[in-house]
């Protein structure tokens, strides 16, 4: 999924960022996938993960249809891994978003192990990912290199911002309300946790990192530029 | 999408999360609305944000009397207070926007959601890419910045005059009116989209000089290009071919999406083919 390749930041900055997500491919290994599809979901919780996703329903965190005033002081936070395992109905893609190598790596052995046939990817740094691979006795396939941004780069906002704003590689995290909540974070109007799970709201395919980008506003909080 | 003016409040939540800045408060009817040129219809506004169903009317008055003794309140930044957002039915060439631009809906071409390819992310089973070539996928728009039919167009008319193939099971490529040339459709030229991606491929002999292909035309479009470039590993798993020509061009290769290889064929009968690139 490019959409969680072209995520900015340097090779350090995802040191706690690794996405493994796994799909089919029509006419090959779709026949009977779905079951196996929530399979992976679930092998994955053991291993805490921040998030979950299926790129058709949404992540572990979703904007609520029915909100009534009173939920403004009560508003559930938890993510709701349940909700997205159970609620994959139908060929998508389905990924788990781990916020530390170890528990990256011992997902993929789980997955290794129960020979699901799906494609497995990690998207990460090129060597977290390499680390997960060798500890799993993964042998990898192919790698696809992300080259940055390139172009009318002036169009694009701060280096905080873009961080943010591109954990959702779909571009439902605009950039103007990553920086809102930069400025929020920084105002004392919202914790680094409440501003993270606010954007993660808007991931529609569940591989935004909550855990990174509390650590990102955290680090923009105090920065003086 | 269209902001119902008798159920918005003017809150001004969703002038933030809008990824092309499309929504603001129009000062003339006090009430949120919808820049149509800007929207990219992605549906961001209405999926992301939760949705409350206040009175109209109650919420202004309150907001009123707030702003008249200059009380600066918090209410929560993804929540539009009266469910104000009315989807449109969206018909050709606008369908085209929500299409590339929201994520949730499946690209009839390749029942893909996202922007509808798998790239290399299948290429253990697809044999997409093959030893000794190259995935190119060039991305325009992203990040959040959006791009035009006619500006995706320019970038693919030089990459077939260079005589690539572009991906067949791609969504850009199958609004092609000739994939040979790159020539896009005439009726969605003036289409805005969210992100596409131009796919393609070539022996790896050609990576630098695709790369330099790119780079020149990027400098004329008013865009932003991501790129992306993928290939085989060695039967060790080790990449040793590629990565060296992209940081001989000077690029500090910091993240990347790795095909750990687990997939395999499972299906009792195979269907056609899926990594098949159009014929040139």
């Amino acid at each position: 999924m490019t959409n969680t390749l072209h995520r900015y930041g340097d090779a350090d900055s995802f040191r706690d960022d690794y996405v493994v997500f796994a799909m089919c491919c029509r006419g090959r290994n779709d026949e009977g996938a779905v079951p196996k599809l929530r399979r992976f979901l679930e092998m994955a919780l053991p291993f805490n993960p921040v998030n979950l996703g299926d790129a058709r329903h949404g992540g572990a965190l979703r904007a609520s249809k029915s909100m009534n005033p009173a939920s403004h002081w009560k508003r559930d936070v938890r993510p709701d891994f349940r909700a997205v395992i159970d609620g994959l109905n139908t060929l998508t893609t389905a990924a788990a978003v781990f916020d530390n190598r170890v528990a990256a790596e011992d997902f993929l052995k789980t997955v290794k192990a129960a020979d699901l046939g799906l494609s497995v990817n990690i998207s990460t740094s090129i060597d977290g990912a390499e680390q997960c691979c060798h500890e799993a006795n993964a042998c990898r396939h192919s790698v696809g290199y992300s080259l940055g941004f390139e172009g009318r780069t002036e169009h694009l906002p701060s280096e905080d911002v873009l961080k943010l704003s591109t954990m959702c590689g779909h571009g439902m995290v605009s950039a103007s309300f990553a920086k809102k909540m930069v400025d929020w974070v920084k105002e004392g109007r919202r914790t680094p946790v409440e501003a993270a799970t606010y954007m993660t709201r808007f991931c529609s395919c569940g591989v935004f990192n909550p855990s990174r980008a509390k650590r990102i506003l955290e680090e923009a909080r105090t920065r003086q530029k | 999408m269209r902001i119902d003016p008798g159920k918005c409040v003017a809150c001004g939540n969703c002038t933030y999360v809008c990824p092309m800045g499309a929504i603001y408060i129009d000062p003339a009817i006090g009430r949120a609305t919808v820049n149509r040129d800007e929207c990219v219809e992605c549906y961001s506004c209405f999926n992301g944000l939760s949705q409350e169903h206040l009175n109209p009317t109650l919420v202004r008055t309150i907001r009123k009397i707030f702003h008249l003794m200059r009380v600066r309140f918090d209410p929560e930044p993804d929540v539009c207070p009266t469910a104000a957002f009315a989807p449109e039915e969206l018909t050709w060439p606008r369908v085209v926007r929500r299409a590339f631009s929201d994520p949730r809906v499946p690209h009839e071409s390749t029942g893909v959601e996202g922007r509808g390819t798998e790239e290399v992310k299948t290429n253990d089973v697809s044999d997409r890419v093959n030893v000794g070539e190259v995935g190119f996928t060039v991305e325009l728009g992203r990040p959040g910045v959006g791009v035009w039919f006619r500006e995706i167009q320019e970038m693919a008319w030089e990459l077939a005059r260079a005589g690539v193939v572009f991906e067949k099971r791609n969504p850009v490529t199958s609004l092609m009116s000739d994939p040979r040339t790159g020539t896009i459709r005439e009726d969605i030229l003036n289409e805005k989209v969210l992100s596409a991606i131009i796919e393609i491929k070539v022996p790896v002999e050609r990576t630098e000089e695709i790369v330099r292909l790119v780079h020149a035309v990027e400098k004329r479009l008013d865009t932003v290009v991501s790129l992306g470039v993928a290939t085989r590993c060695d039967a060790d798993g080790e990449e040793r071919t590629v990565a060296p020509i992209l940081e001989r061009l000077g690029y500090k290769l910091e993240r990347a999406k790795t095909n750990t290889g687990l997939g395999r064929i499972t299906n009792t009968a195979n269907a056609a083919h899926p990594g098949e690139v159009a014929a040139r």
